[in-house]
């Protein structure tokens, strides 16, 4: 029973760091209409700012909070100088992110190192409680909270603020949008910005848990292609519920059937596609 | 035709294509200040093409485009609506993911010469139009159509417009609905807004308008006062099917 619940708590720990990565996703693509694939060596590089600032003797937040800025700032370079062009041209999108990926994993690579590493945290976060026999793992809680603070932070953007009603309008009709006088371009390096950073911070948030490892930047990207198919397309929500289910499903696959774990994702998402195929939360396929 | 102060809008030999096909057949035509001018003109003669061409969503290849003296040809949307010109496109096109209240603040804008024209508020659209007041918390898509044209008419107005756009505000509408779509206009031109008005409806733009051109071919073919026109029958008969 203990193991149990301590398991419950694992996957739902790794399923907020993927719907962090996961919900980027989902938005870039509600927006823009690109498939950022790339995002998982976003997350991975993420993971490598974060490891170098704690390693040079920089607080473990403020550590954090740099990755996530550089991510932002690096995605805005992306955005601008490479994706601009390609709007609207789904096959040389999908050719300049997936060589994205590579090229970012390269660089991290010839920065890095090949060796798995792993991200120290502070003594407080390292620690576990108990509550009577079973023992629970703080930094885990943590993760936990920090996601469901990001689903709240979304929450509150999307529906209660003006950035959010011009988002969800630019997904109904972009050019309508553009001839309201609003510049939606902004919008898109914003949302961009927004994805690179939230897959910065699970990156960092996700380096103790998961290490840092060459080919990490596809295993993330598979996964949380995953979660967005389940979720539905262009919704976070559709991600928080989908990184839940991945993560849990994930988890007690490896205790049950360790052979066979990522086998159960895929027939999930194979249950789920049959069911509702544009996902959970999906609003219908093709828009 | 060069920069005439009393013109909010001058066309000039505008030639605009969708992807091959040659729709704006080097069109012109001048829009005077404070004055409401009706475009009219069969299915596919160019009406729609032409607000797409002013608003820069199909910009012309040739010709120019001068607002209020300015060329604005080959300016992306959103800073030719930040000129001060506001669209009311053809089908609503409303935010179905944005309440009503949301579809007219999230684009609304200070005016731009605030000292000539007082600014549009959220109050005074709900005073225009009463029904967006009681559905302000439904969905932008679960309005009836002339509840969404009119939300389409409040939004507009919200971005605070010197010139108004509007594509076919009468379409699909129930003869009431229209009766109101015609005192609305009435009233935004007592404000002195400039508008060009796109119809179907032959007998609403003849109500509203100060001046009529009639499009075929992507050509003004016919242009006068709307009495000229409806004693005109070879120009209804030829061009409008009337």
């Amino acid at each position: 029973m203990s193991i149990f619940l301590v398991q419950i708590l694992t996957g739902l720990a790794y399923g907020m760091l993927l719907f962090m990565i996961a919900a980027g996703l989902s938005i870039i693509f509600g927006l823009l209409n690109v498939i950022n694939l790339a995002h998982g060596a976003l997350f991975l590089i993420g993971g490598y700012v974060t490891l170098s600032l704690v390693n040079n003797y920089l607080n473990f937040w403020l550590s954090l909070l740099v990755a996530i800025v550089v991510m932002a700032l690096l995605s805005v370079i992306i955005e601008r100088f490479l994706l601009d062009k390609m709007y609207g041209q789904e096959f040389e999108q999908v050719l300049l992110t997936f060589g994205l990926m590579f090229f970012l994993a390269d660089v991290a690579k010839w920065i890095w190192g090949t060796s798995p590493q792993s991200i120290p945290v502070p003594d407080y976060l390292a620690s576990s409680f108990s509550v009577g026999v079973v023992s629970f793992p703080v930094y885990r809680v943590f993760v936990v909270l920090v996601g469901c603070l990001v689903a709240v932070v979304m929450w509150y953007l999307e529906t209660k603020t003006r950035i959010g009603a011009v988002i969800r309008a630019g997904v109904d009709d972009r050019e309508m949008l553009g001839a309201l006088g609003i510049n939606f371009k902004v919008a898109f390096t914003g949302v961009f910005a927004f994805g690179a950073a939230l897959a910065g911070l699970a990156g960092g948030l996700g380096g103790p848990i998961l290490g840092l490892y060459t080919g990490m930047e596809g295993d993330i990207l598979i996964l949380s292609l995953v979660v967005v198919v389940i979720g539905g397309l262009g919704t976070w929500k559709g991600s928080f519920v989908g990184a839940i289910l991945v993560g849990m499903a994930d988890t007690f696959g490896q205790m049950w059937f360790p052979s066979f774990s990522m086998a159960i994702i895929f027939i999930i998402m194979g249950l789920v596609l049959l069911i509702k195929p544009s996902g959970l939360f999906g609003k219908g396929v093709g828009a | 035709m060069g920069e005439v102060p009393w013109l909010v809008l001058t066309v000039e030999k505008i030639k605009t294509y969708y992807g091959n096909s040659y729709i704006l057949q080097e069109l012109s035509f001048a829009v005077e200040k404070g004055k409401c001018v009706a475009l009219l003109g069969r299915n596919g003669a160019g009406k729609t093409t032409t607000i797409h061409s002013i608003m820069g969503l199909v910009p012309p290849r040739e010709g120019r485009i001068l607002y209020e003296g300015q060329p604005i040809t080959g300016l992306p949307p959103y800073r030719i609506a930040k000129r001060g010109i506001g669209l009311v496109p053809q089908g609503r096109r409303i935010f179905p993911s944005l309440t009503v209240r949301e579809n007219l603040l999230m684009p609304a804008r200070p005016p731009r010469n605030p000292e000539q024209r007082k600014a549009w508020t959220l109050e005074e659209i709900y005073n225009l139009f009463p029904a967006l007041k009681e559905r302000e918390n439904n969905m932008g898509n679960e309005l009836s159509g002339g509840q969404q044209q009119m939300l389409a008419i409040g939004r507009a107005l919200m971005t605070n417009p010197d010139f108004l756009l509007m594509d076919e505000p009468s379409e699909g509408l129930a003869p009431v609905i229209i009766e109101q779509v015609e005192e609305i206009i009435k009233t935004l031109k007592q404000t002195g807004l400039s508008i060009l008005l796109v119809e179907q409806n032959f007998y609403l733009a003849c109500n509203v308008a100060d001046e009529v051109l009639v499009m075929n071919k992507g050509q003004i073919v016919w242009q006068g006062s709307p009495e000229e026109l409806l004693k005109n029958e070879d120009v209804q008969r030829d061009y409008l099917g009337v």
